[in-house]
């Protein structure tokens, strides 16, 4: 789904596409007007600047789908389609109550994505690391640590209080954190955690790991030419790392559906 | 609400004296200069009647120097020879002469277009913000880089990439020192930064090459050259515009934004900047992000039979340009345009330059369908005149006439005969010559390498600007296969390279050459060197069958000093664009660019275009591996005027600009191509500011390796040897340091034979080591230490 402002739609449908996967771009107005959310099987947020990301990021695409189309979201979410939402996506998952997603819909928001501590845009590759032990359903053929590059001014996680944080952990919520490349996390260090994320947190999903927010994009990572250091050895590889993120998504889409 | 026009307003004009009639052209706001106004008064005078504000208006619009180059159309007089124009006698020549296949259209259009393969080409433009910036350096420099992304959807295309170039005074620049009204250099480049960085990660365009310069002389102003390349479906490139056809302005509202922008673009900044900020116009990248959405779906769906960019001079340039290219008149209805305000005089709508608009030209059979493609879009279009046969302008509001223009005499302004003499180099002062030549002495006498190096890594044109960049998207689109630092590190890599179309492993090479201080010693030589640099920059990465885009910011032109640096630096132009076969497709001049403290430096940017067969044989700057060989080609001479390193040591107005010989230098390149595209070129990287010895440290950065290196004795041409600082920090042209996988060097070398180059040692770890030819060691670093040095000026 886009909406205008959203610039990253193309780089996620062409993931997709090369996974044989059928997609369609469609603008808001078009599912308000078609009210067909449920003839999908999966559900994309891309990143970008909706509606400028004035007000705050992503608040305006979550409240007015929270206006208009707010039932046709819980049967979706409920069914246990997979959502998606990356970077300016993630955002708006927050700002529509997708996620976190203790009660699905909640309508006080307990995390938000914040501006970076740098207090600047950053766009950098980052090291990630995946908690095996969640129930994310996209992490599940994701090699254990994956490179993505972020791109983003408000991504700095933070909770409501510390109890929100410490639910997340013990939920095994926390699908993805900012790491080294040898996989130690972070721990808060710049430029490894590239915004001041709290516990380095990168992605987090919805209890039953349906829902999945993330700021890094791994649309710019599916293809070997994406990745930095090919040269290296002048030698692309077919995928990067944000590969088994989407083959992921696309698994559980075709086991369940 | 039904807008209540007034009819526009008739002028007392045609019987006024000169001094009156250029009183009331002031009093208007326009910049017409003395012989246009008279001209204008003769024109009415023989069409027996007054003009009306809005044509006096659209004259002065289109006689703008920002709407019309006339200083590059003129004839010059410079010492004995008459130059009929610089444009033709130049740049338009070089292109004309060289033999290609590949350009699709040069010029002419929004951006100039080259083939890319059988199905897609590549358009490009860059533009300057110079004025809009020195005022309101945000919303300058944001409006900049929108205006070009226009120009390159004025085109049909869709934008891949931003490029941005941007030049500022010295940031140590003491603040009592400022005039009043003169904002700080830090200031100027924090506006301008997030300017360029908020529209292009707004609107999802990554931004991938650019530079950032530094010299005393842009103090109290900025160069901002904002570029954008697109990618164009070549089916889609409809420019088949006839009569009876729709006009349709799509985007943004128009409103009192930017009125008399063009105008003022051609005046020196004076103390009060703050005045002139209605000028500048107002970014809103959102909305040309679905601007651009609702462009390219009527480009792929084929609705359209014309489009222009909506920019300096507003519609009166729009869809005069328009009319006159399709070979056709216009009617316009002021008021069918949708506007912010209700109070706007007809003459400020057609002259606003609003941003995010466009225009288009529709067949009446598809209208109906664009502006549903604008609709789902949420952007507003509206129809609003028709293209006629005559070659007229007839403006309305619904039934009463504001005016008629007569496009054979709109297009036609008067072009007075220019003077222009030779430039004098720079006088410089006994003192600072007295100065120069002591520190000179003390060069040669001594020195601690090491030292210099560590000072060279730290100036601000040669420091990292990561940080800075960084706050850029580099990623959206997921296109870019070479980044501009190459990661581990950072390590600065010579030029971008796009994988522009999906399924297809060609890529696209952009780079850039720029240096002002040369130009103050030399503009002949500065222009030759940066277009080395540019296609050097591309050529060290892969790129090949370049094609150049050209940007002059100059000084005042009617200095005729001034004007004589603009054209030997475009006879530079026209020598070095045939020798090395590299056609100009797209060039945009900026003059007048003074301040209270001065002429600005002469300043070219070159953006140079390149193909990659493959994208898989580009190769990054970074060292790979230890042991393998370090190889210096092309040749070595004493170049050190205008240099990094004799700016460091405080010596001005001594020393040669570098040369360069073209046709030698890309036969050289021709034969790098094929050797980059072996498997055992490993990397390689151009020697540019602060020579050889700043390029070894780049390299290493990277990857973070060093090396060890021996120096050879290198000779001038003339068999003078040269000094050790000189082989270290001379700015020669046309050299490349690079290394070669251990065990193949015999293969290299062979490849090489006819060309100059030297071994000059090893990929070591740690250090970087430098021996001369006696074999003293004249640089001994931990790399770890010139990385701090280079990164810590922009931390």
């Amino acid at each position: 789904m886009r909406v205008g402002g959203t610039n990253r739609d193309t780089d996620a449908a062409r993931a997709f596409e090369n996974l044989g996967v059928n997609v369609e771009v469609l603008h808001l107005n078009d599912i308000l007007r078609r009210r067909n959310l449920f003839t999908y099987q999966g559900l994309v947020f891309p990143g970008g600047f909706a509606y400028g990301d004035y007000v705050r990021a992503g608040a305006i695409w979550g409240k007015r789908m929270l206006a208009f189309i707010k039932e046709d979201l819980r049967k979706f979410a409920e069914s246990k389609k997979p959502i998606l939402g990356i970077c300016n996506g993630f955002q708006v998952l927050v700002e529509a109550g997708l996620l976190p997603g203790f009660e699905l819909l909640q309508e006080t928001q307990q995390v938000a994505l914040a501006g970076n501590a740098s207090s600047k845009f950053e766009c950098r590759w980052v090291y990630l690391k995946k908690n095996p032990q969640s129930k994310c359903i996209f992490t599940k053929e994701m090699l254990d640590i994956v490179r993505f590059p972020v791109a983003h001014a408000e991504g700095r996680f933070i909770t409501e209080n510390p109890e929100v944080l410490q639910r997340l952990v013990e939920g095994e919520q926390v699908a993805i954190q900012y790491a080294t490349k040898n996989g130690t996390l972070s721990n808060g260090s710049y430029p490894s955690n590239p915004n001041g994320s709290a516990l380095d947190v990168a992605g987090i999903c919805n209890p039953e790991g349906t829902i999945l927010g993330l700021m890094p994009h791994p649309e710019d990572a599916f293809f070997g030419y994406q990745v930095p250091e090919w040269t290296r050895e002048r030698k692309i590889e077919t995928y990067g790392d944000g590969f088994g993120l989407f083959k992921s998504m696309v698994d559980h889409i075709e086991m369940a559906f | 609400m039904e807008i209540q026009y007034q009819a526009s307003q008739t002028l007392n004009f045609m019987n006024l004296d000169d001094k009156e009639a250029f009183a009331l052209c002031k009093e208007l706001g326009t910049r017409l200069s003395l012989t246009e106004a008279k001209a204008i008064q003769t024109y009415y005078k023989k069409i027996g009647r007054e003009p009306t504000d809005i044509e006096l208006q659209t004259f002065a619009q289109t006689w703008s120097e920002h709407c019309f180059h006339k200083i590059f159309k003129s004839e010059i007089q410079f010492g004995k020879t008459v130059i009929e124009g610089i444009f033709k006698s130049f740049i338009l020549k070089a292109t004309q002469e060289i033999d290609t296949n590949w350009l699709v259209s040069t010029f002419q259009d929004n951006a100039g277009i080259i083939k890319f393969d059988e199905t897609y080409s590549i358009a490009a433009k860059v533009e300057t913000h110079n004025h809009p910036s020195a005022i309101d350096p945000f919303g300058g420099a944001a409006t900049g880089v929108g205006g070009v992304i226009r120009d390159v959807l004025g085109v049909w295309a869709e934008p891949i990439s931003n490029t941005d170039v941007l030049c500022f005074g010295s940031l140590d620049f003491p603040y009592e020192k400022l005039p009043p009204g003169i904002r700080h250099p830090k200031y100027l480049m924090k506006g301008v930064v997030s300017g360029i960085g908020d529209y292009g990660n707004k609107i999802g365009i990554p931004t991938l090459n650019g530079a950032l310069y530094f010299d005393p002389s842009f103090t109290g102003y900025s160069l901002v050259f904002c570029g954008c390349v697109g990618l164009l479906k070549n089916r889609n490139y409809a420019r088949s515009a006839k009569a009876g056809d729709v006009l349709v302005i799509a985007g943004a509202r128009t409103g009192r934004d930017g009125i008399h922008g063009a105008n003022f673009a051609s005046e020196a900044i004076g103390s009060n900047p703050d005045a002139l900020r209605p000028a500048v116009q107002i970014p809103d990248p959102i909305a040309e992000e679905k601007l651009k959405r609702a462009v390219l779906e009527i480009a792929d769906r084929r609705l359209a039979s014309g489009i222009t960019d909506l920019g300096g001079g507003g519609l009166s340039s729009g869809v005069c340009e328009a009319a006159r290219n399709f070979d056709c008149g216009a009617e316009v209805d002021i008021a069918s345009l949708p506007v912010k305000y209700y109070d706007l005089e007809p003459w400020e709508i057609w002259i606003s330059e609003t941003q995010e608009r466009m225009l288009l030209i529709v067949p009446e059979a598809t209208l109906a369908k664009v502006l549903s493609a604008f609709e789902r879009e949420e952007t507003e279009a509206s129809a609003f005149g028709r293209l006629t046969a005559d070659r007229k302008i007839i403006l309305k509001n619904r039934e009463v006439n504001l005016g008629t223009l007569d496009l054979s005499v709109l297009f036609d302004p008067p072009l007075s005969r220019l003077i222009a003499r030779p430039p004098q180099s720079e006088k410089i002062p006994a003192d600072i010559a007295k100065q120069s030549a002591d520190n000179l002495a003390l060069v040669q006498s001594q020195s601690n390498y090491s030292q210099d190096l560590l000072a060279l890594l730290k100036s601000p044109n040669i420091a990292s600007k990561e940080k800075i960049v960084r706050t850029y998207d580099q990623e959206v689109k997921g296109n870019t296969i070479l980044k501009p630092f190459q990661y581990p590190f950072s390590g600065p890599n010579d030029a971008a390279v796009l994988k522009p179309v999906p399924n297809s492993e060609r890529g696209l090479v952009i780079s850039c050459g720029l240096n002002p201080r040369y130009g103050l010693i030399d503009p002949y030589w500065m222009a030759a060197s940066v277009i080395d640099e540019a296609i050097r920059n591309n050529v060290a990465v892969g790129g090949r069958r370049i094609a150049l885009l050209d940007n002059f910011a100059w000084g005042n032109p009617e200095r005729p000093e001034v004007l004589g640096s603009l054209i030997r630096a475009a006879e530079a132009c026209y020598v070095m664009a045939k020798g090395f076969e590299t056609p100009f497709i797209s060039g945009k001049d900026s003059l007048y660019n003074e301040t209270p403290l001065g002429q600005i430096a002469p300043t070219l940017l070159i953006t140079a275009l390149g193909i990659v067969p493959e994208i898989s044989r580009c190769v990054s700057s970074d060292f790979k591996e230890p042991g393998n060989s370090i190889y210096l080609v092309g040749s070595m001479n004493a170049e050190l005027g205008g240099s990094e390193y004799f700016s460091l040591k405080k010596i001005t107005g001594t020393g040669n600009v570098p040369h360069v010989e073209p046709v030698s230098a890309s036969a050289l390149y021709r034969t790098l191509s094929r050797v980059i595209d072996q498997s055992f070129t490993r990397a390689c990287h151009d020697c540019s500011d602060g020579g050889l010895a700043v390029a070894l440290a780049e390299m290493a950065f990277g990857g973070g390796y060093g090396a060890d290196v021996n120096l050879p004795a290198f000779v001038t041409k003339s068999g003078k040897p040269l000094a050790t600082f000189e082989t270290l920090f001379s700015e020669t042209n046309s050299r490349f340091v690079i290394e070669i996988q251990k065990g193949t060097e015999d293969k290299f070398e062979k490849m090489m034979k006819g060309f100059p180059f030297r071994r000059i040692g090893s990929v070591f770890s740690g250090r970087l080591v430098v021996r001369d030819s006696a074999k003293r060691r004249v640089i001994d670093l931990p790399v770890v230490d010139c990385y701090k040095s280079w990164r810590s000026t922009f931390a």
